[in-house]
């Protein structure tokens, strides 16, 4: 993985002075409540519920063992023992302390780590495939390109104040793993028949109040002027995009106003004048970044007893069949610790368990963990003769729910539980939902479903690319729950619908068990869930919802 | 007032900056004296600022389009981008603009919600002077004015990006 050369780690050393400076000037009365917010949230800091949380960037969701023992160390020392995976790819510490906030920051810089941008009207962490380097189904390793859209969008001069949050995402595989059509910037690298890497670049794509899914506005862009081409649109939207209104600020409402040719088109203008310029990239400085980024020593493959211990232990062949996946590389697979345990708020990890994932990413694989946007870890390169034993200690760690893909497999926001914009609370919805459905059997004739919640409009839980969502909205004061249906991620990322009025929560489980009995009384064979939604409509589980409730 | 600052430091500054009241009209000054007009000003008046005594200088709002300068900006010795908030970033891109698409090569400066967090970015993108913000403190410590040693991008002060000179000397 990246690693910082003594420039690198000079601009993170050199932001946590500046942020502490910042920091002690508010508390000594030099800024405003006003004048601080800005300059504290563009370095991930947000004033929450019970106390101020930071936001730690985990650039495109890759991990070093000892930054998650450093995360581990924050987490004791100045935290209350647990951190929080987020939807992208980031860790949420829950209950720091503002004047420890330079001191966190300083320890985080000592492993190459910051919370540079993880907040604020600015470009955030890159997101990209949590299987990168590792998948079949990849044409371009996206991780080098996110390292140089890291640097690029690292302290940009021009962009610090965009009109509102600016997200990009990257994929280079067949399947779209990072749900990059749902972003401000979608990128997605392949080679052309020639032979040379670009990107097809969406733009416009989000959640939030305003659901969209991108439009690609450029089919093949050459890789080496990606950054010309990232100045161009982020300079177009800097000038144009609305300011007036904060809930038309995000870029999707200039793409809209515009047209999305039209937008395009501009854009192009723009680029004329930046295209081929300093900025533009070379083999050699692609290669540069690329080297960082090579593949690690694999062995032989050899499975070891593992057919054999798959023959005899059901519940082991349960998990690797659901929470491992092949690589492309023989005889290791990636190995998915599932957050997402019941009776634990998903994306939840003690320090404790951090340090035991260390462990064992040094002891099985080559000291690497990734995050998964769906708010698992990912332990990648575990050579197959070790999943037995890996997967014993998965267990006593409470990592081996063997539930990835499920419908309990739960992505979800913090909530009203934590979060000061949130209309109602997220966390005990998801456990009543998973202590509904705790039969392993009935889940797996389910299928693959992905329920995705957020307790506010701004989807941090991803609701609308749930294949079911729901949304917390307030009424009155009270706690209410809208159901979406047939949203999904991926190439065909689509938005759910609304099926009717919200419920209250005491009702959420029997409403998502009578959708999923609509499911299997009218499945076909071998139907996924989405598909079937797809194929009936939301009608017919509307009408058995609703005779239900109403 | 002492609140003007350049590469020469903090120092006094005989520019007069002129805002118009909510119906459009400037405030009154004396012919001799050096204004800072409106842009829309500028271009419905530039003959009479032209003759005057003193010189006259532009600034242009935060939505300016700074193409509307392009043919006349050989004339201006001072031209000024306005941030009616720190947190209104469009002045940086026009500064770019200005700078390194219609080369740009008077003083250019910025006023309104200025205050030392932003100067170094300001500079980056092509800024020399700055009006700090009245009642902020001037930034008496150099670290506070140039926080980073080093940046990634390709700016106006600096064209080539880190990574060019980065890899370049290995």
């Amino acid at each position: 993985m990246y690693q910082y050369d003594e420039i690198d780690q000079r601009i993170v050393d050199e932001r946590v002075a500046q942020f502490r400076d910042q920091t002690e000037r508010f508390l000594a009365g030099g800024l405003s409540e006003d004048e601080f917010r800005p300059l504290r949230l563009m370095n991930g800091l947000y004033v929450q519920r019970h106390s101020p949380m930071l936001r730690v960037a985990i650039p495109y969701g890759m991990l070093a063992a000892r930054q998650l023992r450093k995360l581990a160390e924050i987490a004791r020392r100045f935290d209350r023992g647990y951190g929080h995976f987020t939807t992208r790819q980031n860790m949420q510490f829950n209950w720091v302390r503002l004047e420890q906030v330079p001191d966190i920051l300083a320890e985080l810089a000592t492993v190459q780590m910051h919370a540079i941008q993880t907040s604020g009207n600015c470009v955030r962490n890159t997101t990209t495939d949590a299987f990168a380097g590792l998948a079949a189904d990849e044409a371009v390793d996206p991780r080098p390109w996110c390292e140089i859209i890291r640097q690029w969008s690292t302290l940009h001069p021009e962009f610090a104040f965009l009109p509102r949050k600016f997200k990009i995402a990257v994929s280079g595989s067949a399947e779209d793993r990072a749900a990059t059509l749902v972003h401000d910037i979608g990128l997605t690298a392949y080679r052309s028949p020639a032979g040379e890497v670009g990107f097809q670049v969406a733009i416009g794509g989000g959640l939030g109040r305003t659901p969209i899914v991108g439009d690609v506005i450029k089919p093949f862009l050459p890789a080496r002027h990606l950054l010309t081409y990232l100045d161009a649109v982020l300079r177009i939207y800097n000038r144009f995009g609305r300011r007036d209104n904060k809930y038309k600020a995000r870029i999707k409402i200039l793409v809209k106003a515009m047209t999305p040719e039209g937008f395009a088109a501009k854009v192009e203008d723009e680029w004329l004048h930046l295209k081929d310029g300093p900025s533009t990239l070379t083999d050699a400085h692609v290669r540069h970044y690329a080297d960082f980024f090579t593949a690690p020593a694999y062995g032989a493959a050899d499975a070891g007893e593992l057919a054999a211990r798959r023959a005899e232990d059901r519940a082991f062949d349960r998990w690797v069949e659901r929470n491992t996946r092949a690589q492309r590389q023989a005889g290791y697979r990636s190995v998915i610790l599932s957050l997402k345990k019941t009776g634990v708020p998903p994306g939840d990890i003690t320090a404790e368990q951090m340090e035991a994932v260390a462990d064992w990413s040094e002891r099985f694989a080559f000291g690497e963990v990734r995050v998964a946007h769906e708010q698992n870890l990912i332990l990648p390169d575990v050579p197959e003769r070790d999943l037995y034993a890996v997967w014993q200690l998965a267990r006593a760690q409470g990592f081996a729910t063997p539930n990835i893909g499920l419908l309990t497999d739960i992505i979800c926001c913090p909530g009203g539980d934590f979060c000061a914009l949130a209309n109602a609370k997220s966390i005990p919805v998801a456990e009543a939902i998973q202590r509904r459905f705790e039969d392993l059997d009935y889940l797996y004739d389910l299928g693959h479903i992905q329920l995705n919640m957020s307790g506010c409009m701004n989807a941090c839980g991803h609701h609308h690319i749930g294949n079911i969502g729901i949304l917390g909205v307030d009424k009155n004061g009270e706690e209410w729950y809208q159901i979406l249906l047939g949203g999904s991620q991926g190439n065909q990322a689509a938005i759910g619908k609304v099926i009717g009025p919200s419920f209250a929560r005491a009702v959420i489980p029997d409403v998502i068990e009578q959708i999923l009995q609509v499911f299997i009384e009218r499945r076909l064979p071998d139907e996924s869930f989405l598909d079937a939604v797809r194929r009936l409509g939301i009608d017919p589980f509307k009408e058995q919802v609703y005779a239900q409730h109403h | 007032m002492r609140n003007i600052i350049d590469r020469g430091g903090v120092r006094d500054d005989g520019w007069l900056l002129l805002r118009p009241d909510d119906a459009g009209a400037l405030p009154p000054y004396a012919d001799d004296a050096d204004v800072i007009v409106p842009l829309t000003h500028w271009i419905a008046e530039r003959g009479r600022f032209a003759s005057r005594l003193g010189r006259t200088a532009v600034w242009l709002g935060a939505d300016a389009d700074p193409a509307a300068l392009q043919t006349e900006l050989n004339l201006l010795t001072l031209v000024a981008i306005d941030f009616p908030s720190f947190t209104d970033g469009r002045g940086y891109s026009s500064a770019r603009l200005l700078r390194e698409r219609y080369n740009y090569a008077g003083e250019l400066r910025a006023i309104g919600d200025v205050w030392h967090d932003q100067l170094q970015a300001l500079w980056l993108v092509g800024f020399d002077s700055f009006e700090i913000k009245s009642g902020k403190p001037l930034p008496t410590n150099a670290n506070l004015v140039r926080p980073f040693s080093e940046h990634y991008q390709s700016s106006f002060r600096q064209p080539q990006p880190l990574f060019r000179r980065r890899i370049n000397v290995r």
